[in-house]
């Protein structure tokens, strides 16, 4: 009985020794975004500090960030919009239909190196006019939503009862009508775990707009990224910023845990 | 009846815009790609492409750099695949337990996998900044001489490999704890009536149930390890010198930064062919071992 008390004791620290692994660098970025440019260089204090605003302050006025967010907002919404548009149709006739085949058209783009397309989208994108726009940020971007999206809602749409499609269609539906006005408003759960998901890759994107978007479009990661080639590194700036970008994907993944969470996992395991 | 011709069409007019976008995106470049990795080009207006042939391809074989990204590539990727899928399992195993605030702390561990990689990539930095950083503190303080971390140039990869780690160990155990539910429990029963250890039920039991399921996670990892770009870029952009550059990192500074596209797109070709090549293979071991089982 001892034992097992023991074993358990064990179990439990490990969890929360995982735990504190793992949250460490979220902790750390918080704290040092708090923290003034002597603080951070000070080794011998790390948790005890009187915090400062300073560096969001800072973060918004001399760098305008805000400008970042809304174009890293528009492209994130738009390309996972467009992406569904495309991709719900698509998705219900590759599982209504069994097109396999076409599935894995789509899915192949989340295996080859994006990299890839990057050198002729450049190319095409420069000749007419695009680059540092937001529709070739977010044409890019779908790139990434819609495999994503189709990914997941196949699987959605295999598992709902043909029962459902069947009254309709006796009802006197056509095929068209039974997606629009039955499928559609029950696939509530399937669309929000597919958005979020499209919206979260979209946000944390950064090889795509690294090079296609240009002064007027730079979204978050770029303009963050940006920061650190000014000559002496503002640790607490360059916490701050990160802190606003990583926050609202953190914020929406713990609001709609149960959502991020089985789309990341069957995302993960079809395929 | 207007919509008698959507009706029997339905199948293609849902689909098409979808594959036509992919196709435009995806299968036309790739194609350009190729063609380009046979021309010399600095994207000038002035100079059009001039037809090189193979020589693109004969300049990165003889190139000692191309070398070193192709063996760097794949020390990161098969180091930090190892790592993550062991670190994977113990975790959803030791997670798979019943306790108080499962469901939190499951999603804290997630979060690793939808921060933003660009902005951890920088918080990773100021923890191993060789003066200032915590990660350094606490070597210290178990009275461990201080590393260089990311700015040695043999520290460098297993420093971008702990990165990597932090973020993706959990997609693993998020898999495997899925996998985990669907085990049937007669086994544990008659494992415990016959008296099995824990250790003995794990290596005869769960372990061969879950190789499917293991091995779907490793494949699904090691095609995102190999093409991994965001925390190197952030982080080192390759060096210190060219020792953390990787396939992906080179394919990008040769077009990007010494605009040299035949080569660049030479490089992004056998890229495309080694995880291509890979991934099938990894395709063919998972039917194989599903049959085996």
């Amino acid at each position: 009985m001892r034992q097992k008390k023991g074993k358990k004791l064990i179990a439990v620290i490990l969890t929360y020794l995982v735990l504190v692994c793992f949250s460490f660098p979220f902790i750390w970025m918080l704290t040092a975004s708090f923290k003034t440019q002597a603080q951070i260089m000070s080794t011998d204090n790390f948790f005890i500090f009187k915090p400062t605003f300073n560096n969001y302050t800072s973060v918004f006025q001399e760098y305008d960030f805000l400008r970042f967010v809304i174009n890293s907002f528009i492209v994130a919404v738009g390309s996972t919009l467009l992406s569904l548009l495309l991709g719900l149709p698509a998705a219900y006739a590759i599982a209504r239909y069994h097109l396999q085949k076409l599935g894995m058209v789509i899915l192949i783009a989340r295996i080859i190196p994006g990299i890839t397309f990057l050198i002729p989208w450049f190319i095409l994108f420069s000749k007419i006019n695009l680059v540092d726009t937001y529709a070739a940020l977010i044409l890019a971007h779908m790139l990434v939503g819609l495999p994503f999206i189709v990914w997941i809602m196949i699987s959605f749409f295999e598992a709902l009862p043909k029962e459902i499609e069947e009254s309709g269609l006796i009802d006197g539906c056509s095929n068209h009508q039974v997606f629009m006005r039955i499928i559609l408003p029950i696939s509530g759960p399937g669309v929000i775990t597919a958005s979020l998901l499209s919206f979260i890759f979209s946000w944390n994107n950064f090889m795509f707009s690294i090079i296609l978007a240009g002064d007027k479009t730079k979204t978050l990661p770029i303009a963050v990224f940006n920061f650190m080639s000014y000559s002496e590194i503002n640790w607490g700036a360059l916490m701050a910023a990160a802190c606003i970008i990583t926050l609202p994907v953190l914020i929406i993944s713990l609001l709609a845990q149960r959502y991020v969470v089985s789309g990341l996992a069957s995302g993960a395991v079809k395929g | 009846m207007s919509f008698s011709w959507l009706d029997r069409n339905i199948k293609w007019v849902y689909t098409l815009p979808a594959v036509l976008f992919v196709l435009i995106m995806m299968v036309f470049p790739i194609i350009y790609t190729f063609r380009i990795s046979f021309y010399e080009w600095s994207m000038s207006a002035v100079t059009p492409p001039l037809w090189v042939g193979f020589d693109n391809y004969w300049a990165l074989l003889t190139d000692v750099r191309f070398w070193k990204s192709v063996s760097n590539t794949f020390y990161f990727t098969i180091v930090a695949l190892f790592i993550e899928v062991i670190l994977g399992v113990a975790i959803a195993l030791l997670f798979s337990r019943k306790f108080r605030g499962k469901n939190a702390i499951k999603t804290l561990f997630m979060l690793p996998m939808v921060a933003t990689p660009v902005a951890m990539g920088l918080v990773w930095m100021l923890i191993y900044e060789p003066t200032i950083g915590v990660a350094n503190s606490i070597i210290k303080s178990l009275g461990f001489k201080p590393l260089l971390w990311l700015a040695s140039k043999s520290e460098v990869i297993p420093s971008l490999i702990l990165i990597d780690v932090w973020q993706w160990t959990p997609l693993i155990a998020l898999i495997v704890m899925a996998g985990l539910t669907t085990l049937p429990s007669e086994p544990y029963e008659a494992a415990d009536v016959d008296g099995a250890s824990a250790w003995r039920k794990f290596i005869s039991i769960t372990l061969p149930l879950l190789r499917p399921t293991i091995i779907v996670a490793a494949m699904l990892r090691l095609i995102d390890v190999l093409k991994t770009f965001d925390i190197i870029y952030a982080t080192t952009q390759g060096g210190p010198g060219f020792a953390s550059e990787t396939l992906n990192i080179y394919g990008y500074v040769l077009a990007f930064q010494y605009f040299k596209l035949g080569m660049a797109s030479a490089l992004l070709v056998i890229f495309f062919m080694i995880v291509m090549g890979l991934t099938l293979i990894m395709i063919w071991l998972r039917k194989r071992v599903g049959e085996g089982s």
